[in-house]
């Protein structure tokens, strides 16, 4: 291999790349534009901006780079710690920086030649980000929490059933409604997930306890109906959950959540149930006695369907693309779920060979990937 | 596995100007740099300067040593000097959506693009939006580029799949790009075997290959899913004579005749497939055909010294052909044994055919029956497979070291020549 000389290389680089960078500035030209963000005028022996104090939350930075030389622009916190940054911006192009601040004191540098510290700007930055200020996502948040609260109310309707057939011993019939009365708590998994230890008392496996930690909830009665076939001794922790599940009621009811449900959390909500579905449904640890694995893997998807359907019309306006995918990933997910489709459920997930689970996990990730920027757009 | 075979150039012809990346990737060095923690800082000051080609060794094994050029005639990565470590993924197209893939093949040849030069995926690995996933997974921060090359290929699948023309390519299917005939021994397992696509990462530093295919795995999902994929630890081939000749697993010196990489009538003839050839969108390609050789490695180790340089037909230690003193002393057939492994595999012995050889050294732990699950990744490289590895490989059916070795998995790919430029984009022969 030959030695590339160091500076000629360099050169060239630094020339080629300030064309490429041309045409992305083409690409987010028009996000700028339509978003009114702050500009930043940056010359050769400059460094402009239209404005230096910002609410928290989401800046959008039109950068223009006016000078001869290529540029590239700093956001600095106190102590040089790089906010965010765009190195390579040619002569005469613009590029958008978008970045999240919170409050306090930053500084902006512009680095023509990029070298040295370059010219800097202080800018402040006050408040709290507020980001339910579009409208379509404040109602989507009413609308959601209306649907957890329906869910909620489902899963003890059905786990009422559930638990009477266990204090009756009545196997075969606990059996029939355990799946059912988990599918409005999968359906919500995040939200009901993110009161504390409310989870574990309710879901948790045999593996996931710490040494000395009492096993209750479903999962305990599953193994109870489907390994050792008998339910006796087992009442006790039929009305736990029950009393949990109320327990689930009177905090999704209360007037302030606790945390609140925001529009971000909503999606990454979203992208938990699938997160679930890829590390626990797909390898069928879920359901390990019951192998009821394809009906919470159902739940889980149609929860986070009903997160994207609320905020999709911000979504499509914000990521048409991500749209686009996100319409895709869904539809695949649903049809290759319908193949295991029996009677009014799911075939049992230990009949689930090699292949279709392979099959399943390939639209589980093709959906997964698009769902996890969700949050990033819904937030711009 | 000695057979004849080809070696790679420093693609001589690349020049500074072809190394612009596809965008303006954040360079993992300069990130390090500017984080603070170290003393790049000063260091990193224009585009490319933290990219400062290092003396390279004959092997090419300097971790300092320059990036390859992505852009170029032909792919990256087959007369490239070979790197010391391999990530192959072969990938299965789930969609019926012949633009989407086009797409992803664009999104996966800036990527390719960026990382090849030591750049980050997208806007990087840190500093983008807080509330989302950044867009590069952020292993290789810090890391040179390591010379990774990043080549791709299309398997037959892709041109046709049970009778269904997918894509609209079924006529744009190579002659050459053949089903691979069965091969008397084999064990082909389908879980690692075939793919719609390939591709093969090769660097210096195994996490900068696993980083790239991670990377394009997760770029690709909901176009494609990977079907399996390997990873190699060490080289058996090389294409650069003037360096020490490798071992495989047998603790043999492998690739002794591969075709060098700087051997560009060599190259010619026997790698670059030709638009004269029948299919032009491959002019510039090669055909690369991948199989998974488990090697019984215990069973080896207790084979007697003698019988294994006879199986061979070269000495263990120098690796001299057999009657002969010298590694680089011409094989002379008719002193080695009739069912030699050199002997069935040398150009000689079939009709002048050569391949060039690129191969990889794999342990995937254990079998579950006390023995290592070890063996050689063959990759080989060629104008056509049918004058390649098709008629070799029917010579070795009668090859002493069969005993020692099966064919555990298989693949065929047609490896479409290099993107010139920028704006180019892997594939963009075929799909137009």
């Amino acid at each position: 291999m030959r030695v590339v000389p160091v500076l000629a290389l360099g050169g060239v680089a630094a020339l080629s790349m300030s064309l490429l960078a041309a045409c992305g500035g083409d690409d987010e030209g028009g996000a700028a534009g339509a978003g009114g963000g702050t500009a930043i005028t940056a010359g050769d022996d400059k460094c402009e901006l239209t404005k230096k104090d910002f609410a928290a939350g989401v800046t959008e930075f039109k950068v223009t780079n006016t000078g001869s030389k290529v540029t590239e622009v700093y956001v600095y916190a106190p102590g040089d710690k790089i906010v965010t940054e765009r190195e390579n911006i040619g002569p005469g192009t613009s590029v958008t920086l978008t970045v999240q601040l919170s409050a306090g004191k930053y500084q902006v540098a512009c680095k023509p030649g990029m070298v040295g510290d370059g010219i800097r700007q202080d800018i402040s930055v006050t408040g709290v980000a507020d980001k339910a200020l579009d409208p379509r996502l404040e109602k989507a948040v009413t609308e959601y929490k209306s649907y957890v609260i329906e869910q909620t109310n489902a899963t003890i309707a059905e786990t009422e059933k559930f638990v009477a057939a266990v204090k009756a011993g009545d196997v075969a019939k606990a059996k029939e409604l355990y799946a059912p009365s988990r599918v409005g708590w999968e359906s919500i998994e995040p939200v009901a997930e993110s009161f504390g230890d409310l989870d574990p008392r309710v879901d948790a496996r045999e593996a996931d306890l710490k040494p000395g930690e009492k096993w209750t909830g479903w999962h305990r009665l599953e193994k109870a109906l489907w390994k050792t076939g008998s339910v006796k001794g087992e009442e006790q922790y039929a009305d736990q959950l029950l009393k949990d599940l109320a327990e689930l009621k009177a905090k999704v009811n209360s007037v302030k959540l606790d945390p609140p449900i925001t529009p971000t959390s909503m999606a990454n909500g979203a992208k938990e149930l699938l997160d679930e579905v890829a590390t626990g449904k797909v390898t069928g640890e879920e359901e390990a006695f019951s192998h009821t694995d394809l009906v919470d893997f159902k739940a889980n998807v149609d929860g986070a369907f009903k997160v994207y359907e609320l905020i999709k019309p911000v979504v499509q306006e914000r990521d048409a693309a991500l749209a686009k995918d996100l319409d895709t990933g869904f539809a695949d997910v649903q049809d290759a779920l319908k193949k295991h489709e029996k009677g009014g459920g799911y075939v049992s997930y230990d009949t689930v060979g090699k292949d279709d689970r392979k099959k399943l996990a390939d639209v589980v990730n093709a959906l997964g990937e698009p769902l996890s920027k969700l949050a990033g757009a819904v937030a711009k | 596995m000695t057979g004849g075979a080809v070696e790679g150039t420093d693609r001589t012809r690349d020049r500074a100007a072809e190394r612009a990346p596809e965008r303006a990737a954040l360079s993992r060095r300069r990130m390090l740099g500017f984080s603070g923690a170290s003393l790049l800082v000063g260091a990193a000051a224009g585009a490319g300067l933290d990219r400062a080609a290092a003396q390279e060794d004959g092997g090419g094994r300097s971790a300092a040593a320059a990036p390859i050029a992505f852009h170029g005639a032909n792919q990256a990565g087959i007369a490239t000097p070979v790197q010391d470590r391999l990530h192959f993924a072969a990938f299965d197209v789930v969609t019926d959506d012949r633009e989407r893939l086009v797409r992803m093949l664009k999104e996966w040849t800036a990527a390719a693009a960026a990382m090849t030069q030591g750049q980050q995926v997208g806007d990087g690995a840190i500093g983008g939006v807080a509330v989302a996933p950044p867009d590069d997974t952020g292993e290789a921060l810090g890391l040179p580029p390591s010379r990774l090359t990043l080549t791709i290929g299309f398997g037959p699948t892709l041109f046709e799949k049970d009778g269904k023309d997918r894509f609209g390519l079924k006529g744009k299917r190579p002659a050459a790009l053949v089903d691979l005939p069965h091969f008397p021994g084999d064990k082909l397992d389908p879980a690692r075997s075939g793919g719609d696509i390939a591709v093969q990462a090769c660097a210096d530093d195994p996490q900068v290959a696993v980083h790239a295919i991670r990377n394009l795995a997760r770029i690709g999902f909901g176009v494609v899913a990977v079907r399996w994929s390997q990873l190699g630890f060490g080289k058996t081939s090389s294409t650069t004579p003037d360096a020490q000749t490798p071992r495989n697993l047998f603790g043999f010196k492998d690739g002794t005749e591969n075709i060098a990489g700087t051997d560009a009538g060599l190259l010619g003839r026997h790698v670059w497939a030709s638009a004269q050839d029948g299919a032009a969108w491959m002019a510039g390609g090669s055909y690369l055909v991948a199989r998974r050789i488990r090697m019984h490695i215990e069973t080896w180790d207790r084979t007697s010294l003698q019988e294994q340089e006879d199986l061979i037909g070269r000495d263990k230690g120098e690796g001299a052909p057999a009657g002969l003193t010298k590694e680089r002393d011409k094989v002379v057939l008719t002193k080695l044994k009739p069912d030699a492994h050199v002997r069935l595999a040398h150009p000689d012995s079939n009709g002048g055919a050569r391949i060039l050889r690129r191969g990889y050294s794999f342990t995937d732990g254990s079998d579950g029956l006390g023995r290592l699950d070890a063996g050689l990744f063959f990759i080989a490289f060629q104008r056509d497979p049918r004058k390649g590895f098709i008629p070799i490989q029917q010579s070795l059916a009668g090859d002493a070291l069969n005993e020692y070795i099966q064919h555990v998995g298989s693949g065929i790919y047609a490896c479409p020549p290099g993107v010139p430029k920028p704006g180019g984009h892997w594939g963009d022969t075929l799909f137009t």
